[in-house]
């Protein structure tokens, strides 16, 4: 018991508060030490945005060129070239697709190492998932963006709060991305392995969160429906949504809260989750 | 003060057997199966077993990433499954065949990231992580990713990992496992280094019996989930009649219907020209001379009993028996 008294002795005035901060500030700059190691990956994965977003930019020109009154879902030809590049550069800030980190770690038993720590799985998992995406925005965003602004007209935003509240939207939809891939992830402790699940993630949420096409040029009960009931949209096309002003004020804002909201629920079933499967936990191996 | 109390521990695992075409049947397999059993703070104890004994399975319900069956179990006070985020401030885990590091940050950053997990102050983390790059010479690596390390430079940055935070219960499952010579020997006297200390205690699990006769004099055997045997390593011989053995090189073949007083012949090899011989009651010095007084001696040696030959004797006959 001694150890423990020194231990009081020589920490300072304590604050747990502060110490949480640190301690997940320090979880999420090791997510963004960990993909900083892999710069041709990046170098690589930009230019496949890249070329992905020539492909997908020049369908939307061609689909607003044919639709009568040149407004597809009600966006003009810039809306809509932005709408592909923050897209693309978003892509891999959100990580939309191949996380499979937390699976792989269940079904080689490799989870009992983030059992053992004194930090909840969900909360070391998200911490390192937004130093991940800090990496992206800084590494993956840009080029698309750089290339877009070379090649077409993009919009620019009319009103003062809107990069802002751009900001805020792609932090929640970076967390809702997280709580998702953290849940598809996760049916491997009931399932062993989650490759079903999560191919069926990576098939549904590129169409459901608006990456193929936006979901505006949907019947609107089907978007409305979407959005509200799902989180898909709040992924990846209510940023962009925010960005190009596609709505007007009051829905821009009623957009990203609706995205809170869903973080919020998304997070604490999350948290369900792993307690569920911390009860019925069976760590593979010897 | 003990530090570790199972009472009853059982941990039962449900599979599902091919029973007919179509149908499956459940059993119940118990992977432990009652096991009593406490240690004191500061002990460092052996746990052995054949293999699917029962020994991972024990050491994921103490360090609380299992929930037992049934029976009661507690670490440093504290109810493992419930109270698992606050044991793991106590306790320090090294799994031999799977790593607590970050396969992509260096041994320096996975230490920093460590300490502010574990929230401990710079000063003590410091001096714990000074202590151990001497002791474990780290230095060469430190910077290395973890996924370019050595098993044996990892194995020592995960002694080092489970350590910083200061846990007063270390486990231990198979440190040693594919490690080198050189690697164990670095393993083993650290580990000692730090049971001299006497302010952790240690839970070794481990097929290397070497490191149980380096570094634990309580020996604790399980089986079929049960324990078998707890107590010395010496108490372990006596159970099981462990005797010296002398090896003799004779001058001409052993002739038939020879026999020593007090001892037994165990191996009768080379053309009977070298006999073993067990020595159940005598001495070694009257048996030598007993020897020499028969028979025409060239050479003799003295061999102790060996820990694992009793261990495979343990074995064979726990498994062989009822």
């Amino acid at each position: 018991m001694d150890r423990l008294d020194a231990r009081v002795l020589t920490i300072s005035p304590s604050s747990p508060f502060r110490e949480s901060v640190t301690t997940f500030g320090a979880l999420a700059w090791s997510g963004f030490r960990r993909y900083a190691t892999y710069r041709q990956a990046t170098i690589a994965g930009s230019f496949t945005n890249v070329v992905f977003g020539f492909l997908r930019c020049y369908v939307l020109l061609a689909v607003a060129a044919a639709v009568a009154g040149g407004r597809p879902g009600g966006y003009d030809a810039t809306q809509l070239a932005t709408y592909v590049w923050v897209g693309q550069g978003l892509l891999s800030v959100v990580a939309l697709w191949g996380w499979t980190e937390l699976a792989d770690r269940i079904r080689t038993g490799d989870v009992a190492a983030d059992l053992l720590r004194p930090v909840p799985p969900v909360t070391s998992y998200l911490a390192a998932d937004l130093g991940r995406a800090g990496h992206g925005m800084l590494t993956r965003f840009g080029p698309p963006l750089v290339v877009g602004l070379i090649f077409f007209p993009l919009y620019v935003p009319a009103r003062w709060y809107t990069v802002p509240l751009f900001a805020v939207s792609v932090v929640l939809a970076v967390v809702a991305s997280f709580a998702c891939r953290f849940l598809v992830n996760a049916t491997a402790y009931w399932l062993h392995d989650a490759r079903g699940p999560i191919m069926l993630w990576m098939l549904s949420a590129g169409v459901l969160a608006g990456l193929y096409f936006p979901l505006r040029l949907l019947p609107d009960w089907l978007t409305v429906t979407l959005w509200v009931a799902t989180p898909f949209p709040g992924l990846l096309q209510t940023p962009l949504d925010v960005l190009v002003e596609r709505d007007g004020p009051a829905l821009q804002v009623a957009l990203v809260a609706l995205q809170a909201v869903h973080c919020a629920v998304l997070l604490a079933v999350c948290a369900a989750v792993q307690r569920r499967a911390e009860r019925k936990l069976v760590v593979q191996g010897g | 003060m003990s530090m570790i109390e199972m009472r009853g521990l059982r941990k039962d695992f449900t599979v599902r057997v091919k029973a007919g075409r179509l149908r499956r049947e459940k059993r119940i397999v118990p992977a432990v199966d009652g096991v009593d059993l406490t240690v004191d703070g500061g002990e460092m104890i052996g746990y052995i077993g054949p293999n699917g004994a029962g020994k991972s399975t024990t050491l994921k319900m103490l360090t609380g990433i299992l929930s037992p069956s049934a029976g009661t179990v507690s670490v440093c006070g504290l109810t493992p499954v419930p109270q698992r985020t606050r044991l793991a401030l106590q306790i320090g885990v090294v799994f031999g065949q799977r790593s607590q590091l970050w396969w992509d940050l260096p041994l320096r950053e996975s230490f920093a990231l460590l300490r502010h997990i574990y929230r401990v102050p710079p000063a003590e983390h410091a001096a714990r992580l000074t202590r151990c790059r001497s002791l474990l010479d780290l230095d060469g690596f430190l910077d290395t990713p973890v996924r370019q390390l050595s098993l044996g430079q990892r194995m020592r940055g995960e002694l080092t990992a489970a350590l910083l935070h200061g846990p007063r219960v270390l486990f231990l499952d198979e440190p040693t496992i594919g490690l080198d010579v050189v690697s164990k020997q670095a393993v083993r006297s650290f580990l000692a280094e730090l049971g001299a200390r006497g302010d952790v205690t240690l839970v070794l699990t481990t097929h290397d019996l070497a490191d149980i006769e380096r570094l634990c004099r309580r020996l604790v055997v399980i089986d079929h989930g049960r324990v078998v045997h707890d107590g010395t390593i010496d108490a372990l011989h006596d159970r099981y009649g462990s005797r010296r053995r002398l090896v003799v090189d004779l001058e001409s073949p052993l002739p038939d219907g020879f026999t020593l007083p007090g001892a037994s012949v165990t191996a009768v090899e080379a053309d009977r020209h070298r006999v073993s011989f067990a020595l159940d009651t005598v001495s070694a010095g009257a048996a030598v001379a007993a020897l020499m007084a028969s028979a025409p001696v060239r050479d003799l040696s003295l061999v102790e009993p060996d820990i694992e030959d009793v261990v495979a004797r343990l074995y064979t006959s726990v498994s062989g028996g009822p």
